[in-house]
C-alpha cells in the first residue's frame, strides 16, 4: 500500500487549488488522483473566456486558468497520477484506484474530495420518442468540438438554457451550423445573463422561455424536435406546438455533483446540494476529509472554487499537522432563510479562526434586495444588490471576530426592498 | 440612432443591465456598477466589439487542436471573417500559452494567441 499525508481526489481547478494549498502550508506528502489524461478537469474544454475576474484581475480562457495551477503544481513537485479512477473510500482513509497498472491502495491522513460534477443526460427529461443519435450533452459537444476536434452536427436545437448550452450555441454558430433555438422550460433563463446577451442576441438565436420539448423526431438518427409552451405548473399547452428540424439536440439541463464515492464511504450528503454536507473548515462527516468545488455544489465562477479550496487544502494541512478547527468546537448549523435555496457551508466553527465564507443562492429572481445574515434574531450583516437571481451564487465572508463567541443558528435571507 | 438603448453588460459575470441615452455628442451610461460597464456601453453604441474564442488545427501535437483568443476586441461585424481566416491555419507543436499563432488577424490590431500549452506527441 503507497502511503500520502494527504490525497486529493480530482485534478481539476478544485484538486489543484486544494493541493497547492496545502503544499504551501508544508505538506510535503501529497498525491492528486487524476481519472482523465491530464490535469486541469473540464476547464481544459472551455475555451470561451471569462474565468480569473476576481483571481487574476484579467479575463482568461477556462485552459489558461488551469494552467496556471498546473505551473504551480509542478513549481511546487506536487506528484500525481493521470488515467486513474478512484473506486473506494472507506471509513478508514484508504483509497482503492484503478490505474494504469491495476488495482492501487493508498492510504492518507487526510483526504480533499474534489471529483466535480456531472451533466444531467437524456434520460433525466420526460420527453416523447427515442433517444436517437445526434443528441448530445452540451459538455459533450464542447469537448468534441474544442478538444477532439470533431463538429457534431450542423442543425441545432438546445434544451435547456444552463451557461455551457448557452456558450455552445455560440461555439457552434461561430464553427458554421445554425442553431434554431434555445428552449428554457422556465419562465427565466439559469444560465447568466451576459451569456443570454453574448451568445444568443449577439447571433440572433431565439430562446423560447416556458417551452418544453414534448416530442423527439427520429429514431436512428434525430429528424427534429416539437416544442410546446407550458403553464406555470409545467404542463404543455395546447394549440402551441412547434415543430423544428435538426440533426443534433444538446441538453443543458443541469449538473449533479458526483458523489459516489462519498455516499458509499458513509459521508453525510446535503439534500438541495447534492454533495457532502461541510463545516466553515470545509471538514465533511468524516473526520479529517474534506471537500470543495463542483462535488460540493456546483458553481457559476471558477474563481469561487480557487477560493473554496484553498480553505479545504489549508485545513487539511493543518489536519495533518494535528491542529483541526472543528475539534472539541461547537457547531451551529446555516439555514436557508426566505428567498434562500441552500446555504454552504452546512455548520459554522463557533471561533473558527479562519472565519466563515457564506455561499448560497436565491430561490427565484430579484429585484433590489436585501441580504441580510442573523445570528439568532441578531442581524450581524445586510448587503444590498440590485438584484439576485438563482443562477449566480453569492458570497458573504465572516470574520473569526464576527464568529468568536457564536451561540446560535446562522442564518441567511433575502427581503425584496422595492424600487 | 435612437436615443436611449437598454441591454445587458457583457464585461463581467454580473451582468449588469445598462441604459444609455444619448444628449448631444455624449452617451449617459445608467446601471452600470464599474467604470468597465461605462466603457463597454458607450463603445456599444459607437461600434460594438467583441473577444472571440476557437481552435486551430495542430501537427504533431498531444492534441489536435489548440484553443486560442483574439488579444484585443475585434469589429463585431467581422466575426465570421476572423473565424474564415483562423481556420485557414494550422500550427506544429510543441505551442506554449500566450504564443501569437497569427499576428494582426486581417488587420483588426488583434493577435490570435494559444491559451495551453500542447506539447509534442511522443
Amino acid at each position: 500500500m503507497l502511503n500520502y499525508d494527504l490525497v486529493v481526489i480530482g485534478g481539476g481547478p478544485a484538486g489543484l487549488a486544494a493541493a497547492v494549498e496545502a503544499k504551501k502550508n508544508g505538506i510535503d506528502s501529497i498525491l492528486i488522483i487524476e481519472r482523465d489524461r491530464e490535469l486541469g478537469g473540464i476547464l481544459n474544454q472551455c475555451i470561451h473566456s471569462g474565468f480569473g475576474l476576481h483571481e487574476f484581475k484579467e479575463e482568461l480562457a477556462g485552459p489558461e486558468y488551469a494552467q496556471r495551477f498546473i505551473d504551480q503544481v509542478n513549481e511546487l513537485g506536487i506528484e500525481y497520477i493521470l488515467n486513474t479512477m478512484v473506486i473506494e473510500l472507506n471509513k478508514d482513509k484508504e483509497i482503492i484506484a484503478l490505474s494504469e497498472d491495476g488495482l492501487i491502495n493508498i492510504g492518507a491522513k487526510s483526504i480533499v474530495l474534489a471529483m466535480g460534477c456531472r451533466e444531467r443526460t437524456a434520460g433525466a427529461v420526460a420527453m416523447n420518442g427515442y433517444r436517437p443519435a445526434g443528441v448530445y450533452t452540451a459538455g459533450m459537444a464542447q469537448r468534441m468540438m474544442n478538444m477532439e476536434g470533431l463538429m457534431v452536427g450542423k442543425e441545432v436545437v438546445i434544451y435547456g438554457s444552463g451557461d455551457i448550452g448557452l456558450i455552445m450555441a455560440r461555439r457552434m454558430t461561430l464553427e458554421g451550423a445554425k442553431v434554431k433555438c434555445v428552449v428554457e422550460i422556465s419562465p427565466q433563463s439559469s444560465g447568466l445573463n451576459r451569456n443570454i446577451a453574448q451568445c444568443l442576441n449577439d447571433y440572433d438565436i431565439p430562446l423560447y422561455l416556458s417551452h418544453n420539448i414534448n416530442k423527439v423526431h427520429g429514431k436512428e438518427k434525430i429528424e427534429g424536435v416539437t416544442i410546446c409552451k407550458v403553464d406555470e405548473k409545467w404542463q404543455p399547452i395546447k394549440g402551441t406546438e412547434q415543430y423544428f428540424s435538426c440533426d443534433t439536440l444538446l441538453l443543458s439541463i443541469g449538473l449533479i455533483p458526483e458523489n459516489e464515492l462519498t455516499v458509499n464511504a458513509g459521508i453525510e450528503i446535503g439534500e438541495v446540494t447534492n454533495g457532502p454536507k461541510v463545516k466553515s473548515n470545509m471538514e465533511t462527516s468524516m473526520e479529517g476529509v474534506f471537500s470543495c468545488g463542483n462535488v460540493l455544489h456546483v458553481h457559476d465562477i471558477v474563481d469561487f472554487v480557487t477560493k473554496e479550496s484553498r480553505v479545504a487544502g489549508k485545513n487539511a494541512a493543518d489536519y495533518i499537522k494535528g491542529i483541526n478547527d472543528s475539534d472539541g468546537k461547537k457547531l451551529f448549523e446555516t439555514e436557508a432563510g426566505n428567498g434562500v435555496s441552500y446555504v454552504i457551508p452546512n455548520y459554522v466553527v463557533s471561533g473558527g479562526k479562519d472565519g466563515a465564507n457564506l455561499y448560497f443562492r436565491s430561490r427565484k429572481p430579484y429585484k433590489k434586495v436585501e441580504v441580510k445574515v442573523l445570528i439568532g434574531d441578531k442581524v450581524i450583516k445586510t448587503k444590498k444588490m440590485p438584484a439576485m437571481i438563482p443562477s449566480e451564487m453569492v458570497n458573504i465572508p465572516l470574520s473569526p471576530e464576527e464568529i468568536a463567541n457564536l451561540n446560535d443558528k446562522i442564518k441567511v435571507e433575502v427581503k425584496e426592498i422595492g424600487k | 440612432m435612437e436615443n436611449k438603448k437598454e441591454f445587458t453588460c457583457i464585461v463581467c459575470p454580473v451582468g449588469c443591465h445598462l441604459t444609455v441615452t444619448k444628449e448631444e455628442n455624449q452617451y449617459n451610461v445608467n446601471g452600470n456598477t464599474c467604470k468597465r460597464g461605462e466603457i463597454y456601453a458607450q463603445q456599444e453604441m459607437i461600434a460594438p466589439k467583441r473577444n472571440i474564442a476557437s481552435t486551430i488545427r495542430v501537427e504533431d501535437g498531444f492534441l489536435n487542436l489548440v484553443p486560442v483568443k483574439t488579444d484585443k476586441q475585434i469589429p463585431k461585424e467581422m466575426i465570421f471573417d476572423v473565424m474564415k481566416e483562423i481556420n485557414k491555419y494550422r500550427v506544429t507543436a510543441p505551442i506554449k500559452v500566450g504564443d501569437i499563432l497569427i499576428e494582426n488577424i486581417l488587420g483588426t490590431g488583434s493577435n490570435i494567441v494559444a491559451t495551453r500549452n500542447i506539447a509534442k506527441n511522443n
